[in-house]
């Protein structure tokens, strides 16, 4: 469950934050460039956060007690596979719930 | 039709697609957050106040996991944190644009608008101010309705899932769906590859804080790995 006075926080700060990110230069103009190796790193956000948020519910999930599941692992693995082969995230998601499903009614 | 009129209708075509992908991922968010104990009002605050998915989703993720506030905060900003290279593209082409429409643009820089408006501002250097603004506004009106109203659906269905739809999984089938057609290239592999093993390694860290030493790490060895390549052309 969800600790509300965390929540009350979370929302309006988070709205905060993300209004001034996408703010920033828009807003300012700011025509400095961003140092390189910053707009660098921040090509790479996507790819470093949000596959290492997911992973220990891959491995270990909550649904099983923490048990690995063959049939997560291999939905996890089927997604991942389409996705870098169709370069389409519609096909990945739906070959990972396809396999997903297929693999609970089988096991 | 007038010009800034079909900037407006091809801005509007050109997110009609992206706006097909919103809809589930909208339903998604509505069906976790009423899972995670959100009421349906307070899903809804959350989804226009933020407007920003897959923070929203880091953010329930870390706060189930009773995360401090800093922490929360920490990790779902730093999702964002992509926007700010969002920022730095557009604005040279905005720079007579007043202030207060600027300020209303920022709310709507989302991942698709962007994609969407930086391909055209830079294929049609030619573009008037207005046209510009009028594409932006066009790639803005089918996906946030969409998305609204599909985190509605989704909180008010949210309750009626049974278990054995194993909905716990469809977070990692989504952020793995969307991250898969994005390793293209040896850097992005790695820094995946790194976050993943780092998180796994980390994970008994307390509250999340393994994910966030995990992702910088990543993030660096990715920017490392590009500088490196890039050197080597």
């Amino acid at each position: 469950m969800i600790d509300r006075s965390t929540l009350y926080i979370v929302i309006p700060a988070l709205a905060l934050g993300t209004y001034l990110i996408r703010f920033s230069f828009l807003g300012t103009l700011g025509n400095r460039p961003l140092p390189a190796w910053l707009t660098r790193a921040l090509k790479f956000t996507a790819v470093a956060i949000l596959p290492a948020l997911v992973a220990p519910g891959v491995f270990w999930p909550a649904a099983t007690n923490g048990q690995t599941d063959p049939a997560r692992l291999t939905a996890a693995i089927v997604t991942l596979a389409v996705g870098i082969a169709t370069r389409n995230t519609l096909a990945a998601i739906t070959a990972g719930a396809v396999a997903l499903y297929a693999m609970l009614a089988l096991f | 039709m007038s010009p800034v009129r079909s900037a407006y209708f091809r801005g509007l075509r050109a997110s009609l697609p992206f706006t097909v992908v919103a809809i589930p991922f909208g339903m998604l968010f509505g069906v976790v957050s009423t899972e995670a104990g959100l009421h349906v009002w307070e899903t809804m605050v959350f989804t226009i106040a933020v407007f920003a998915g897959a923070s929203q989703f880091a953010a329930i993720q870390t706060m189930q996991e009773q995360a401090p506030v800093v922490i929360v905060l920490l990790t779902a900003l730093a999702v964002n944190l992509r926007m700010l290279m969002y920022s730095v593209a557009l604005a040279p082409h905005f720079g007579t644009t007043p202030l207060w429409l600027r300020a209303v643009m920022s709310y709507f820089l989302v991942d698709q608008t962007f994609a969407t408006t930086i391909v055209e501002v830079e294929k049609n250097p030619r573009l008037t101010q207005s046209e510009k603004v009028a594409f932006f506004f066009g790639t803005v009106t089918p996906i946030v309705p969409a998305w609204f109203a599909a985190a509605l659906a989704g909180a008010i269905v949210g309750r009626a899932v049974p278990p054995e739809w194993a909905l716990d999984f469809a977070l990692p089938i989504t952020f793995l769906g969307m991250v898969a057609p994005m390793l293209r290239s040896l850097p992005h592999v790695a820094a995946a590859a790194t976050g993943i093993a780092l998180s796994l390694a980390l994970a008994w860290m307390p509250f999340g804080t393994g994910l966030l030493v995990a992702a910088s790490i990543a993030m660096t060895v990715g920017a490392l790995l590009d500088a490196w390549t890039e050197a080597r052309k």
